[in-house]
């Protein structure tokens, strides 16, 4: 099959099992509590233990502040139960200012719209909301731009 | 919340750091292969974790009516504004930029890939001047 060889040369199957794992984790959180697993909002839930800004002492923020932390406590068990079992360790290669100025403007955006990767691309899309599928198409588009550039600039 | 719950957005959460490292997620080259169209493998971890999560949230409100734990499902709702449009596209030129986005960011601390500290300081450190430019929503 050399069209699938050379569309996932380091084959498939593990990234199938990878996201039925995701897919169940965010379908366990919500079968169980109700609550949406979304990522991004653990970073201003999280801050709000350390400002007073009123931005982030707001209710719902406030309010579910311990359980995100949880869920992100839980996401570094998970990542190191696969380290310790079948996982192999690794290091990136990407350069300091990549992970630093990239990291600093996804912190941004993803707060600015209210989700990431796994806010509109996993919960969102799978509560069928057509802002979160706009949303998805826009930073595919965008990442894939940059991803260039970085490349052009020396980056990994 | 009770102890139960807890546990629960714990294994959860476990089960989501599990899968990103296993589907290679939490390897910045990997995802910047994707956007590089060199390797499409990540549709497969979006595919298969929305499907999953789709028929979880269109089905499963039908059939109980309520959590096991808690009092309601919640819903994710996204707004069709200036805001979500505009963050959607920086937070891709940013994820682009490193190939991290905010759950590998913190589950690539577990795998002991330690430059994913420098990404999380840097999120925080963007998440805090977004915060500090928006106006507050609520009530206080």
């Amino acid at each position: 099959m050399p069209l699938i060889d050379t569309l996932f040369p380091l084959g498939i199957t593990h990234y199938l099992i990878g996201g039925l794992f995701i897919g169940c984790a965010v379908s366990f959180l919500f079968v169980m509590t109700g609550l949406i697993g979304s990522m991004s909002t653990f970073f201003t839930s999280t801050l709000s233990y350390v400002s007073n800004w009123s931005y982030f002492q707001q209710d719902e923020i406030v309010s579910s502040r311990n359980w995100r932390l949880a869920y992100a406590v839980g996401l570094i068990v998970g990542a190191a139960v696969w380290l310790f079992t079948v996982g192999e360790p690794f290091q990136t290669t990407a350069t300091w200012w990549q992970l630093a100025l990239g990291g600093f403007i996804v912190g941004f955006g993803a707060r600015l719209s209210n989700g990431c990767t796994s806010g509109h691309g996993i919960c969102g899309i799978a509560s069928l909301q057509l802002p979160s599928f706009l949303a998805v198409i826009i930073f595919l588009a965008s990442a894939m731009v940059s991803a260039a550039v970085v490349k052009l600039l020396g980056g990994v | 919340m009770k102890m139960l719950s807890t546990l629960s957005v714990l294994v959860a959460g476990a089960l989501f750091g599990f899968g990103l490292s296993y589907s290679s997620m939490i390897k910045p080259e990997i995802v910047l292969s994707f956007l590089r169209f060199e390797d499409f493998g990540l549709l497969w971890v979006l595919g298969a974790a929305s499907l999953t999560t789709l028929v979880t949230y269109q089905l499963v409100p039908r059939l109980m009516s309520k959590p096991l734990l808690e009092s309601v499902f919640r819903k994710h709702s996204s707004v069709m504004d200036k805001d979500t449009l505009l963050g959607a596209a920086l937070f891709g030129i940013g994820w682009g930029f490193c190939g991290v986005c905010p759950g590998p960011a913190i589950a690539g601390l577990g795998a002991a890939n330690w430059p994913m500290v420098i990404t999380l300081m840097s999120i925080f450190a963007g998440a805090y001047l977004q915060g500090r430019l928006t106006k507050s929503k609520g009530s206080n």
